[in-house]
């Protein structure tokens, strides 16, 4: 029974808390005793806090049983007593918040973020700090300063990242659903070698405030979540304008639950886009041929399918390394030992500083980032690298725009492999890259993607398959992943743990 | 474009405040001699009359009201300084 609650559907489980059959005491406790369990072998969280869990959960049957006693009638909040796990990036009131970096090991959050904020005002319980690759730079969470996350499917394989705690605990029963944050694929990728549903939303639908930095014109926070019917329901309680983000887009948010369930009862026949560039060398046979099966299964859906180009494709991971490391280059200077985080004991003085808590608090990824980003913008180089990438992107922007004259959403593998070994590309920077070249794209030109559940290879690992949607029309995305996800069941399926 | 060679990593990590090992220098040039390399593709393409994104959904003049309110107390601003003393963070001696 315990387990069971573990796995469920926070629909589901909404309704349970509603007519009484589970308090969300008895669900917390269920889903504690869940991460004691297997967390040893997952390595899915940097820590969590189990009273402060527990005193939420009883703060949610609280607030229940009054609304009951003011027989209201109605059903409960969709999220009400549901928990949520946080990347560690997304800052918790009173909890660590680390990035998986030594420079953070010891900083406790003054403030909530505004995501964090959002998700308390509807009723669910933050729950635990999850692990990722430091800083979020990386595609494999063997980035991380602490510990390297298990990919729940195949203990000896990655999870994906740089949320890979989220995604790992999300597919372990550790927690019910959670937020990411994408900057090239960070949620989807990691979603796709785990076998549930990740989604980055369009640039500016979610506050970022409160999201440790990584690159500000490319990062967005995003729901893990066992259903798209449950991506939609986070998405809902995390989207909206907030003054303390000047890049977040004053736009209604939708109801995208109802949007999408009337998207599915109008019996739409959406037109979908292959991009061929999506499907050459690199791709895993594996994979290719379980995406291929999902786009027949739209055919037979009545899916109007339709080869799309999106010519400057081989160009994204290029250009992405040089916006995303100059901007990391820039948001990473805050780390100056100064004012919070780590400081070395052994400068000599102010700045010698500045390059020894650098050199210490910083691990070899970041580094590598940061070098590479001073560089591209560094006199002489700025208009060769950074300008001539800026430009790439407004090619690559303009390819997803042509692109959806003709079709209403794209649709293309997540990740070109199943989750590969520990270690096998640590030591090859470019490797790692390389492994985002689907994903990336779709944050240069900043539009929705998601990843669903699309099979499995004949050896076990979950495969996904993306689709990109339009600049904040979210609520046809996830219509779209809906219509497939419901005619198969590989989301069903649960590790061997 | 710049060549992968013209990577000065001594410079490079000056600029960037990061003391480096000789050991990092020697992997990081490589590592980042590669990906430079493959960055140069970008050269192939003609971006001639072509303006630059910074932000995919450009937004401007995001102007707020000028309106007081309570931010963080210095006890909760100086709770994770590495030093501190008498309300404020303890730094080297920066002006002799």
């Amino acid at each position: 029974m315990s387990e069971e609650l573990c796995h469920s559907t926070i629909a589901d489980l909404s309704r349970l808390l509603d007519r009484g059959g589970v308090s969300a005491v008895e669900l917390m406790r269920a889903v504690i005793a869940r991460t004691k369990e297997v967390d040893g072998r997952v390595g899915a969280f940097n820590s969590f806090d189990e009273a402060d869990a527990l005193a939420q959960a009883a703060a949610s049957d609280e607030r229940r049983s009054r609304s009951r006693t003011a027989g209201s009638g109605a059903p409960g909040r969709p999220l009400e007593g549901i928990p949520i796990g946080l990347k560690d990036v997304i800052a918790v009131a009173g909890q660590p918040l680390t990035a998986s970096s030594r420079m953070l090991e010891h900083f406790v959050s003054p403030y909530d973020a505004t995501v964090t904020r959002k998700l308390r005002d509807a009723g669910a319980i933050c729950w635990g700090r999850l692990n990722l690759d430091e800083f979020a730079m990386g595609s494999s969470t063997e980035n991380s300063a602490f510990r390297t996350t298990s990919n729940p499917w195949d203990l000896e394989r990655v999870p994906g990242g740089s949320s890979g705690g989220s995604a790992a605990a999300v597919a372990a029963g550790e927690a019910i659903a959670a937020l990411g944050s994408d900057t090239g694929g960070s949620i989807r990728q990691p979603a796709a070698l785990c076998n549930v549903v990740g989604m980055k939303p369009t640039y500016g639908r979610v506050s970022r405030y409160g999201l440790i930095a990584f690159a500000s014109s490319l990062d967005q926070i995003g729901p893990f979540a066992r259903s798209v019917e449950d991506a939609a329901c986070l998405l809902s309680a995390i989207s909206g304008h907030d003054r303390r983000d000047s890049t977040s887009v004053d736009l209604g948010v939708p109801d995208y639950g109802a949007g999408m369930a009337a998207l599915a009862q109008s019996g739409r026949k959406w037109r979908l886009g292959i991009p061929k560039e999506y499907f050459g060398a690199g791709l895993d046979p594996e994979v290719g041929a379980a995406v291929q099966a999902a786009i027949d299964e739209y055919r037979r859906l009545g899916c109007e399918i339709r080869e799309v180009s999106l010519p400057h494709t081989k160009y994204a991971v290029g250009a992405y390394y040089i916006i995303a490391t100059a901007e990391c280059s820039s948001n990473l200077a805050r780390y100056d030992g100064v004012r919070y985080g780590h400081r070395s004991r052994d400068a000599t003085d102010a700045i010698d500083i500045y390059f020894k808590t650098r050199a210490e608090g910083f691990g070899p990824e970041v580094k590598r980032r940061i070098i590479l980003g001073t560089y591209v913008l560094s006199s002489g180089y700025y208009d060769a690298f950074y300008l001539r990438a800026q430009k790439v992107r407004t090619l690559i922007r303009r390819d997803f725009l042509e692109a959806y004259k003709d079709v209403d959403a794209i649709v293309t593998p997540t990740s070109p492999t199943p989750a590969f070994r520990k270690g096998e590309k640590a030591a090859n920077p470019l490797a790692m890259y390389l492994n985002d070249i689907y994903t990336i794209g779709v944050n240069l030109a900043g539009l929705p993607g998601i990843s669903i559940p699309c099979g499995f290879t004949r050896g076990g690992l979950p495969i996904g398959l993306q689709v990109i949607g339009q600049p904040f029309r979210e609520t046809e995305l996830l219509a779209v992943a809906a219509a497939y996800e419901k005619v198969t069941d590989w989301r069903m399926r649960r590790p061997p743990l | 474009m710049a060549k992968p060679e013209d990577l000065r990593l001594d410079h490079v990590a000056s600029l960037a405040r990061i003391a480096l090992t000789p050991d990092e220098k020697v992997r990081f040039a490589t590592q980042l001699g590669d990906v430079l390399a493959y960055v140069a593709q970008l050269n192939e393409v003609d971006v001639s009359g072509v303006e630059p994104t910074a932000h995919a959904f450009p937004v401007v003049n995001v102007w707020a009201q000028d309106i007081a309110e309570p931010g963080l107390s210095v006890e909760d601003a100086l709770r994770n300084a590495p030093e501190k003393r008498d309300n404020m963070f303890v730094v080297p001696k920066v002006v002799e």
